[in-house]
């Protein structure tokens, strides 16, 4: 008989080992599937709030929409007519937003990740002001709105260009489109700054070897390859703008307005101060209801049909960049 | 010493590529002249005290195990290594007797004059014409568009690849194979007219067939480049480069013949690491 010398490889004692493992093996799996289960329940309570707003949104208000919903007026005092001002003016005021946020955020997500030393110390401020203004409640940023940009901004301009007549010393859309700017800066700039860490560093040194300079590196190589991301933090700023009641609320969101909005400094209407005006300010809360419903539907529907073409594009860029790896 | 002779020590085919006599050796002109370099990124010492001389126009191989700074040393050469940052030099290198870490030379216009071939292919997401004209274009060479077509097809028949993608200049250069790829970046290197060329383990990620034109190209390109090329690969040092540099810890152990370190080195660690006995 040959006596076994290694006993790890040896059969038998393997399975002489594994009898007496397998009863903590045993009491490991229950407490695993109890924290599997826990985990699993908590993902359902998110799935179930979301199709829980979703769902109760869209049974009250599917009744009142409608084209003439989408298309027309606000009527006797709110009562009634669609909601078309407020459509309007959220469309103009997160395209104004746009225009200002992106430039600057992209700037600032170049500056970080391209020419910045890690170590430095606008670096390391920069890092700071962009996470702390990312937690900075809405409000505040409202407040800010209309002390820095109405108040400062504007009466300055008043009283430099227009001999003190109030032109762009009171809240306009300009201003409420330049504060929620400041609000979704934090978006642009983490997004912008994720799409520039995804292109590989290889292509920026092949650029650098053939003698171009930074610069010619990042406008030839590395924008090119970050549009579509670029692209993405744009919609997604919108639509965390889009929703946005408090910043606007003392930089120019206005309650009732009968004509729409022509030039920067004309106040305008808009979906979530519209609802919020609609939920604690209508002269009749039952026939507001339908109203109020149907607007918040439509607030939401435009939000994630945004965060819908984000995704899109985003898997899209991730497919493309997966290709070439 | 007659080509094809096999070495009874190394037991691998090994083709002399150049013969050279030692006195002849000393006519050829050096390109690259490293004295006492050190390199540290932040605290660590990468290189140490290398004093080197590479030939004009002929194919110098650095060996060593991995981490030893044959890669560091390349990289020095077209001041690649600035881009690091904690990355910090002394002592000098001179190309064409140029200090290329005075004050008065630009990086920028030095990378113009010294191409460099990475590891993996690294090509534009562009299209194969795009990537060539890329460094024409930035550089402002070609002032009309014939002229850089003229600049592209040249750089792409010097790079053996002209054939293989004359049809296909507006495609994707990413739809190319690895080994076209490689080529396609040779190409671009050559197109904005260097006179030398770093190459950092052009061949390590591509199989055989792939391999074999690379070098074909590379031994076709001494003609006109001075080459230094970085490799694991010892037949392939053996095969292509006229003079070897073995590195180790940093250091440059010895420097000598392809012929000659390959067959008889004067140091015991190079035969240790050639023989294959560490590394």
């Amino acid at each position: 008989m040959d006596v076994p010398t290694n006993p790890v490889i040896t059969p038998g004692g393997t399975f002489s080992n594994s009898l007496v493992e397998n009863e903590m093996r045993h009491r490991l799996d229950v407490s695993g599937k109890i924290f599997r289960f826990l985990t699993g329940s908590a993902c359902l309570i998110i799935v179930g709030m979301v199709a829980l707003i979703i769902g109760h949104i869209f049974i009250h208000g599917k009744g009142n929409l409608s084209w003439r919903f989408l298309t027309a007026a606000p009527e006797e005092g709110m009562t009634a007519g669609g909601i078309f001002p407020a459509i309007y003016g959220t469309v103009l005021l997160v395209m104004l937003m746009t225009v200002a946020v992106v430039p600057v955020g992209v700037m600032v997500a170049i500056y970080l990740h391209e020419y910045s030393s890690h170590t430095s110390l606008l670096y390391k401020a920069t890092r700071l002001a962009v996470s702390n203004l990312a937690g900075v409640p809405s409000i505040v940023f409202g407040l800010f709105g209309l002390g820095f940009f109405v108040r400062f901004v504007g009466g300055n301009i008043d009283r430099l260009f227009y001999g003190g007549n109030l032109v762009f010393g009171q809240p306009a859309i300009l201003w409420a489109a330049l504060t929620l700017a400041v609000l979704t800066l934090p978006v642009v700039i983490l997004t912008t700054e994720d799409t520039l860490r995804a292109i590989p560093n290889e292509l920026r040194e092949a650029s650098m070897a053939l003698g171009a300079t930074k610069f010619q590196t990042i406008r030839h190589v590395v924008l090119p390859q970050a549009v579509t991301g670029i692209l993405t933090g744009g919609i997604l700023a919108v639509s965390r703008g889009a929703g946005e009641v408090a910043p606007i609320l003392f930089t120019g969101a206005a309650y009732f307005l009968p004509e729409l909005p022509t030039k920067l400094t004309s106040q305008f209407m808009e979906l979530g101060y519209h609802v919020l005006v609609l939920s604690t300010q209508s002269p009749d809360v039952e026939a507001t209801k339908p109203i109020l419903y149907s607007t918040v539907f439509v607030l939401l529907a435009l939000t994630f049909l945004l965060n819908f073409v984000a995704i899109m594009i985003r898997s899209q860029m991730r497919a493309r960049l997966r290709s070439r790896a | 010493m007659n080509a094809g002779t096999t070495y009874r020590k190394l037991a691998i085919q090994v083709t002399p590529v150049t013969k050279l006599e030692d006195r002849k050796a000393m006519e050829v002109p050096s390109k690259v002249v490293a004295e006492d370099l050190d390199f540290y990124y932040r605290q660590t010492r990468a290189l140490h005290g290398i004093n080197i001389q590479i030939k004009e126009k002929h194919i110098t191989a650095l060996i060593g195990p991995s981490g030893c700074g044959k890669s560091t040393f390349l990289r020095s050469v077209n001041r690649m290594n600035d881009l690091v940052p904690g990355a910090r030099l002394e002592g000098k290198i001179y190309i064409d007797g140029q200090d290329i870490y005075a004050k008065s030379v630009d990086p920028i216009l030095l990378r113009r004059k010294v191409g460099m071939i990475f590891q993996k292919s690294n090509p534009f997401p562009k299209s194969v014409y795009e990537n060539v004209a890329y460094g024409v274009k930035i550089n402002s060479y070609a002032r009309k568009k014939a002229e850089l077509d003229e600049i592209v097809e040249k750089s792409l028949r010097d790079a053996a690849l002209w054939d293989e993608v004359k049809d296909r200049l507006n495609s994707s250069a990413l739809g190319l194979s690895g080994g076209q790829q490689q080529r396609l970046c040779i190409a671009r290197s050559l197109a904005v007219k260097p006179d030398t060329l770093l190459m950092d383990e052009p061949a390590s990620a591509l199989d055989p067939i792939s391999t074999a034109k690379i070098e074909e190209l590379i031994l076709d390109l001494k003609k006109q480049y001075t080459i230094i090329i970085v490799t694991h690969n010892m037949q392939q040092a053996a095969r292509v480069s006229d003079y070897t540099a073995f590195f180790f810890m940093g250091e440059l152990i010895e420097m000598d013949s392809t012929s000659k370190m390959f067959t008889n080195p004067s140091r015991k660690e190079t035969e240790d690491y050639i023989t294959g006995r560490f590394g």
